[in-house]
């Protein structure tokens, strides 16, 4: 990795001794020696497994669930299911107001997508917690699911959650998160070219080598204490004290070594069931997904679909930019609410275009609830607005990095979600890529600068 | 068989920090009697190197090695708040708190060391290196040792200091989307060469090439190794990774790491990375968040790479070998 310390001079502090310069990370020696404590490395004597029941189905009705047989394994200490759960409908955010609860931590009157959890099987082996979950009998009503986005939006389409009553997330009043900036449509008339394109992406998984799990462990004084992966303690904490119905200060989360992150553990899945079982049993409880429940059924980077019209003039400025971008929360809400706001907000991308339109819908459907993932809102987006400008770039005839540099944002310029732009640094990374790839550019762009815009 | 070479280039930004703030870290400080400094917070140190970053930036503000800094975390009993680590907010939130705590507990480590010197505070100075000074007169001096110690057993004071940061929530105006995301953002810039093979449909990466903006690298090392992991991801997700193959369709989900595939370290290309720093107003230290970014600007880069080199556009990802074939197929139709 080099510097280009010819960029920005002068606005740097030159006098720092502790920060600017390499230190060993302190937790590497650990990690490659294998000495690194992780919360399942954690021993602790009585300890419970627990195994959930999951969802065959996408969606579907439960007529009945019946746990006689799965009690008499041996070995199975109890069996949980929605009516042990004192608060059981929760949304994560809802902390920060965001509306209303959606989400069953068990669910009971349907299910909304394959794999969604149903009932918790505690026992004092693994082997015993899996026997007794493949021993539990519930009675489905298959029902239609929807599975596409523009489907979900449809008039007559199956209603996945009925704690919002329709297919999508509700934004003040608004279908959408929308921005609007200036009057795309009069500039697409006025627009050498106008060019529309779809793209789309697929779920993926963040592949953690740990896969998301805890160990609550009740204390001597009555006061339960969960030893997890999770990427924010206080999530957990705080949305497992409103389900459980339980004083705060009753509930302790020790965390700090994450084999691998990304965003997937920032849901809160497995600490308040385990929260409940070892209060319900008095003995710790230990909730791990499996590789499989990892891959299929904690939560995905949401599939994106993102409509991109542009008006372009021959010269190569952008002057309209309308975005239709679909976000697939799957069955809940989770963090998806958010990420289709963020993914409003990074529109139309680090460019100044004077007509902006943007419409980003939170589409619920049947399929496991997409959530955080590194980059969620506008990695997606990224992708899809780069491939268009090359698109466009290549339309006109004009260099890709030229074309860049050229509608790339400048300080002062305004957002198209009335924001100023300041510290702006496109110009120059474009500049020194070229410069590192060998890729000539003109003077033009040579001399071009994030602190003005050349006339 | 032909494989064909292409390049192509993306630039991208990413904002610091929760989208729209209201995301609130604390963290709190106080010096032991020996005059180590023990840093508590409550956030999660991922494996990115959170923790080593705390310290570096503690010890800078306090005017004290970085080796006398002791980060105690992840404990709520102990811990102040911190709405966690996501958002690319750590360096910059946490940073953020970490400087107001710093800059009280060292008010009263100056105090201490002006009464035990018996001059005035504002006239005193750090060397860096674990003692206080006059500034001037290097030989009128103490050390940290010796002030932490006279603060605890003789002038019963505590050298400690409470921080927040918090970037006050806004609220988009629902007509317009009026609204301030967030208040500073890095930048990224990469240039990918890809060859593919044309009676396949593989595409393997050759280089990268990039440029990142992050404000101030504050642990060198520690940012190539976000560009580098956040590179290898993207590679990963152009061309390899989904738990949906068919989507919309739900069938073939992968359930273990032989059939979600990803690049293994043979499928890694050869990088090139330069650093920019335009320090952000609020940033600790001008520091901006890099973590996300660093996955996003590869990803476009290659795919225009593709069309460059057979004249395919992918629009969906993960761009397969099938979608690759078939557009080759399409193009000679």
């Amino acid at each position: 990795m080099e510097y280009r310390k010819d960029y920005f001079t002068g606005t740097q502090t030159q006098d720092l001794t502790e920060v600017g310069v390499t230190r060993q990370r302190s937790d590497v020696l650990g990690h490659v020696t294998g000495k690194t404590q992780y919360y399942a490395d954690r021993q602790f004597a009585g300890l419970l497994h627990l195994k959930m029941v999951r969802s065959p189905h996408h969606h579907a009705r439960i007529k009945s669930i019946d746990v006689a047989k799965a009690l008499k394994v041996p070995g199975v200490v109890r069996i949980l299911t929605a009516k042990d759960v004192p608060q059981n409908i929760y949304t994560i955010l809802c902390l920060i107001q965001v509306e209303p609860n959606d989400e069953p931590v068990l669910a009971f009157d349907k299910v909304r997508f394959k794999g969604e959890q149903i009932v918790a099987v505690l026992a004092e082996s693994e082997a015993a917690a899996r026997d007794a979950a493949a021993k539990v009998k519930i009675v489905y009503e298959v029902l239609p699911a929807v599975f596409d986005v523009e489907e979900a939006l449809k008039p007559g389409a199956p209603l996945v959650n009925e704690y919002h009553g329709r297919n999508y997330f509700t934004y003040e009043g608004h279908h959408c998160r929308r921005v609007r900036y200036g009057d795309v449509e009069r500039a697409f008339a006025k627009a050498d070219h106008v060019v529309e394109e779809m793209y789309q992406s697929s779920p993926i998984e963040h592949a953690p080598t740990e896969t998301t799990g805890c160990i609550v462990v009740p204390d001597q004084n009555d006061r339960y204490t969960c030893y997890s992966n999770t990427q924010a303690l206080y999530f957990t904490l705080d949305n497992t004290a409103l389900i459980l119905n339980s004083p705060f200060q009753k509930l302790r989360l020790v965390g700090g070594t994450v084999g691998g992150g990304f965003g997937g553990k920032v849901d809160v899945i497995t600490e308040p069931i385990a929260f409940l079982a070892a209060m319900l049993t008095k003995r710790p409880v230990k909730y791990e997904y499996s590789r499989e429940e990892e891959m299929q059924v904690s939560s995905p980077r949401a599939a994106e679909r993102i409509y991109i019209k542009d008006g372009l003039m021959k010269d190569g400025r952008i002057t309209a930019r309308k975005v239709t971008l679909y976000v697939d929360a799957g069955a809940y809400s989770r963090h998806s609410p958010y990420g289709t706001t963020k993914a409003a907000a990074h529109m139309p991308g680090p460019y100044t275009i004077p007509n902006v339109w943007v419409d980003c819908h939170c589409v619920y459907t049947n399929r496991t609830p997409s959530s955080a993932m590194r980059g969620f809102g506008v990695t997606i987006g990224d992708f899809a607005l780069e491939v268009q400008m090359d698109k466009l770039a290549r339309l006109i005839g004009m260099d890709p990095m030229e074309f860049r540099i050229l509608n790339a944002y400048r300080d002062g310029d305004m957002k198209a979600h009335q924001k100023q732009v300041e510290g702006a640094a496109l110009v120059e990374c474009v500049q020194a890529a070229a410069d590192l790839a060998r890729w000539p550019l003109c003077d033009r762009s040579k001399t071009a600068s994030s602190l003005k815009r050349e006339v | 068989m032909t494989r064909k070479r292409g390049r192509g280039m993306a630039a991208v930004n990413y904002p610091t920090g929760m989208n729209l703030g209201g995301d609130p870290s604390q963290a709190l400080i106080h010096a032991t009697t020996t005059g180590s400094f023990v840093v508590t917070l409550s956030s999660v140190d991922l494996g990115q190197g959170l923790k080593t970053v705390m310290a570096q930036i503690c010890a800078e503000t306090l005017g004290v090695p970085t080796d006398n800094v002791i980060i105690d975390t992840a404990d709520t009993d102990t811990g102040p708040h911190c709405m966690g680590t996501f958002a690319s907010r750590g360096t910059h939130r946490i940073g953020n708190a970490i400087i107001m705590a710093a800059k009280e507990a060292r008010a009263v480590m100056l105090e201490v060391a002006a009464e035990e010197l018996e001059v005035d505070a504002g006239d005193l100075v750090t060397d860096g290196a674990g003692a206080i000074h006059v500034k001037g007169s290097p030989q009128k001096s103490i050390s940290i040792f010796n002030v932490a110690l006279a603060a605890h057993f003789k002038h019963g004071k505590s050298i400690s200091g409470r921080g927040i940061f918090l970037q006050p929530r806004s609220y988009p105006e629902p007509e317009t989307g009026k609204m301030t995301p967030a208040t500073c953002y890095a930048h990224a810039c990469t240039v990918a060469e890809v060859e593919v093979d044309t009676e396949t449909g593989e595409v393997a990466v050759l280089s990268l090439k990039s440029a990142y903006e992050v404000g101030r690298a504050l642990n060198p090392r520690m940012v190539e190794q976000q560009i580098i992991g956040g590179a290898w991801m993207g590679i990963s997700h152009a061309l390899y990774e989904t738990t949906e193959p068919y989507y919309p369709d739900r069938a073939h989900g992968p359930v273990d790491f032989n059939q979600y595939l990803m690049p293994g370290p043979g499928d890694l290309p050869e990088f090139a990375n330069v650093v920019i720093e335009r320090p952000a107003a609020d940033g600790p230290f001008g520091a901006k968040g890099v973590g996300e970014m660093t996955a996003n600007s590869p990803i476009p880069a290659i795919a225009n790479a593709i069309f460059d080199a057979v004249g395919v556009r992918v629009d969906s990802l993960p761009i397969t070998p099938e979608k690759v074939l078939r557009g080759i197929r399409a193009l000679n139709a």
